[in-house]
């Protein structure tokens, strides 16, 4: 082994200078090749292919590029998806990038629902300039980091609802559903320790009391849990009125675990996993009665936009799309949109014309939030622009209840659960 | 109640880890392979059984079935495919040939992990349980699906403990882990040993995964982590012992429930990690480890 260490170390420098070197070529010829030529947008799509919430996102972007392109294209460009797969993982979305980039020549990214891997897009996306864009992670610590190092990060526009939005809509609609509704008092926050949820319990705690739900106690477990018994267990000894929850990565045991050990108190909150069509399936019926928030739901009509798109979406690939699927989607327009605007590829335009964007999507109106926000390029959120829904699983389909104006049934709970009105 | 609540709980969660170290062990003991695919094979099996009675509406009965054969399947392709082939190979020197099934192995349980994703996404599935219900057992409200769970690994455990201490093939069992060459001096060819305990072998994990899936359901991900669960049981109570696995699988059970109730569902696994360690420094070849 000894003897071909050297030589081995050798070859690596060598092989990282030939590819540095090519890749300055590469982006040499790219740039002139591009001077005047009527080239293709080419948006480059990194996700999780076989992931539900992540296979949507190439799927979803494609119908928009060929709607787009149906109609002539933007100034007669083409919109052209390319899509790599990540397998889930960090390193290999890092690479998916640089490829999209250097080799590629992509004039904007649209990448992942894992917040992970978005985090570690983010610097790079600063580093070569170009406008990136996530359909479905929730981490508040992307739009810190742009709030942080506005210069460097700001190619970084976050898609979906940060985890203290969430937080905000899930207590709105705690409020109407449970408190006046069903007069509940007291809860039990329930959450995976992953980077996505600490501010989504922080908002929790905060938002919470305020509108009158009391938090008795506050669960954190690992994401790699498997027997939930020990955490009902505990959840039931505190007597809360609902569980108010925070679950994705964890999978499809809490709820299965729920449903086994008859846990009497109901769950409302976020379950990226329940928005997904196939959790009935996936969990044998165990989530029927289960609250989750969403951004969109079968047969609900968010804007005028959300129905055809779920139409085409199924019509092409036959199932319905992920949460992320509606955003990547809306993500093509959006950034088609600001390269019509910004009438240039040039990544720090492309930024200027982003961060003006005011687009009707499949989920809201969008717009982004401005330079000294706290969460600055997150989604505006309230009334007006993103409020997001509040489902429940219902015999096999999702059903929205919340907002009142878009509810298309009324809440049930499986006879184990024990609605506690009134308080205890 | 908290002491009933850890002692039902931690009860079954250990049968389970004990039926999934149980074939581990045995193979490693019998065969001397490190089956470095064996959590992709309970995944397999547990993934089978799901889509069996979900997808092609089999019924739970008949997909657990459908699970176990499709285990049983794998365990036999690993063994001819993989294992075998290695061992009557030529190009691979002999006193490498140990190490070239350990790696093997693994390649082959990551392909068989991400054919699963491929073909049935990475999400999580449960498994159609075949009893629901709960029971209330000194005032914890049990699901009957973990008394049943509990009751399947140990009667598993008890046909195996039956079959190779009380019947002629089993003795053949016996004899191949003590003295593999003593054996073909009695006239029994090894190899059909050898493919007897592979199909025992893939009818154990493929049982151990239809239950996991169950119990706690699984997605391709698991693999992974359940090969590395049962690979430090079988450290924890010596390599190839049977009855020093069943020992360890019940202290790593009750210690991740303990810690799950007492201390926070956060660090259930640390303290299990932690003993591992320290079983390692004082006491090498684990709690019944022969060698």
């Amino acid at each position: 082994m000894t003897p071909y260490q050297p030589a081995a170390s050798r070859s690596a420098v060598l092989r990282l200078a030939l590819g540095a070197a090519s890749a300055t070529l590469a982006l040499a010829i790219g740039a002139t090749a591009w001077a005047d030529d009527p080239a293709p947008i080419k948006i480059g799509v990194i996700a999780e292919a076989q992931a539900v919430a992540g296979s949507s996102i190439p799927q979803a972007a494609q119908i928009a590029a060929d709607e787009i392109n149906a109609k002539g294209g933007v100034d007669g460009r083409k919109i052209e998806i390319v899509s790599y797969d990540n397998h889930s993982s960090s390193a290999e979305s890092v690479r998916a990038f640089q490829r999209a980039v250097n080799e590629d020549h992509v004039n904007a990214v649209i990448g992942s629902y894992i917040s992970e891997v978005v985090l570690a897009l983010e610097p790079w996306a600063g580093r070569l300039k170009t406008v990136f864009i996530t359909p479905g992670a929730a981490s508040d610590v992307i739009t810190q980091n742009i709030a942080k190092d506005y210069e460097h990060n700001k190619y970084t526009f976050h898609g979906y609802l940060t985890s203290g939005a969430l937080s905000g809509l899930v207590c709105d609609a705690a409020k109407d559903m449970l408190v006046d509704g069903l007069k509940m008092k007291t809860a039990v926050i329930m959450s995976e320790d992953a980077a996505w949820t600490g501010p989504l319990d922080a908002g929790y705690e905060a938002c919470l009391p305020k509108i009158g739900l009391k938090v008795l106690d506050h669960i954190r477990f690992s994401p790699d849990t498997t027997d939930f018994t020990p955490i009902f267990n505990k959840i039931e000894a505190s007597k809360p009125d609902v569980i108010i929850t925070g679950v994705s990565h964890v999978g499809t045991q809490p709820t299965v675990q729920w449903k086994s050990q008859q846990v009497p108190i109901p769950m409302f909150g976020i379950a990226s996993q329940a928005t997904n069509s196939t959790f009935w399936k996936d969990t044998n019926g165990a989530t029927e009665g289960v609250i989750y928030q969403g951004v969109s739901g079968p047969g609900v009509a968010v804007t005028p936009k959300t129905l055809p798109f779920v139409d085409a979406f199924n019509k092409k690939y036959g199932n319905m799309p992920s949460y992320a699927g509606y955003t990547a989607y809306d993500d093509v327009y959006i950034i088609a949109d600001a390269i019509k605007r910004a009438g240039s590829n040039d990544g720090d335009k492309l930024v200027d014309a982003m961060e003006k964007t005011d687009y009707v999507g499949t989920i809201g109106r969008v717009q982004f939030l401005p330079k000294n926000d706290p969460h600055v390029h997150g989604l505006r959120t309230g009334p007006g622009f993103i409020t997001g829904l509040m489902l429940q699983w219902q015999d096999g389909k999702q059903v929205n209840m919340w907002p009142a104006n878009l509810a298309n049934g009324k809440l049930e709970f499986p006879s184990f659960v024990k609605i506690a009105s009134g308080g205890n | 109640m908290l002491f009933w609540q850890i002692l039902i709980d931690g009860f079954a969660i250990s049968s389970l880890y004990a039926l999934g170290a149980t074939g581990f062990t045995l193979i490693f003991g019998v065969t001397g392979v490190l089956n470095l695919s064996h959590g992709a094979i309970m995944v397999a099996a547990a993934v089978a059984a799901w889509a069996a009675s979900g997808n092609f509406g089999a019924g739970a009965y008949l997909g657990a079935l459908s699970g176990v054969v499709v285990a049983l399947v794998l365990a036999l392709a690993t063994y001819y495919l993989i294992v075998r082939r290695l061992q009557l190979s030529r190009a691979v020197r002999e006193e490498e040939k140990e190490i070239f099934i350990l790696t093997a192995t693994l390649l082959w349980g990551i392909m068989i992990q991400e054919a699963i994703a491929y073909l049935f996404t990475n999400n999580a599935k449960t498994v159609l349980p075949i009893v629901d219900g709960v029971v209330t057992i000194f005032g914890v409200r049990t699901p009957a699906n973990e008394i049943f769970t509990a009751l399947v690994c140990w009667a598993t455990i008890g046909a195996l403990w039956l079959f190779v201490n009380r019947t002629l093939a089993g003795k053949a069992v016996l004899a191949a882990s003590m003295n593999p060459r003593g054996v073909t001096l009695l006239g029994i060819e090894l190899s059909t040993v050898y493919v007897g305990v592979w199909a025992i072998y893939g009818a154990l994990a493929g049982v151990a995964g239809v239950l996991l899936g169950m119990f706690l359901g699984v997605s391709s991900y698991s693999a992974g982590p359940l090969t590395a669960s049962a690979f430090s049981i079988v450290v924890l109570g010596g390599l190839g012992s049977v009855s020093g696995s069943l020992i360890a699988a019940y202290v790593v059970g009750y210690l991740e429930t303990l810690t799950a109730y007492l201390i926070s569902p956060a660090y259930r696994a640390i303290p299990a990690l932690l003993l591992l360690v320290a079983v390692m420094y004082v006491r090498p070849r684990g709690l019944l480890g022969r060698r």
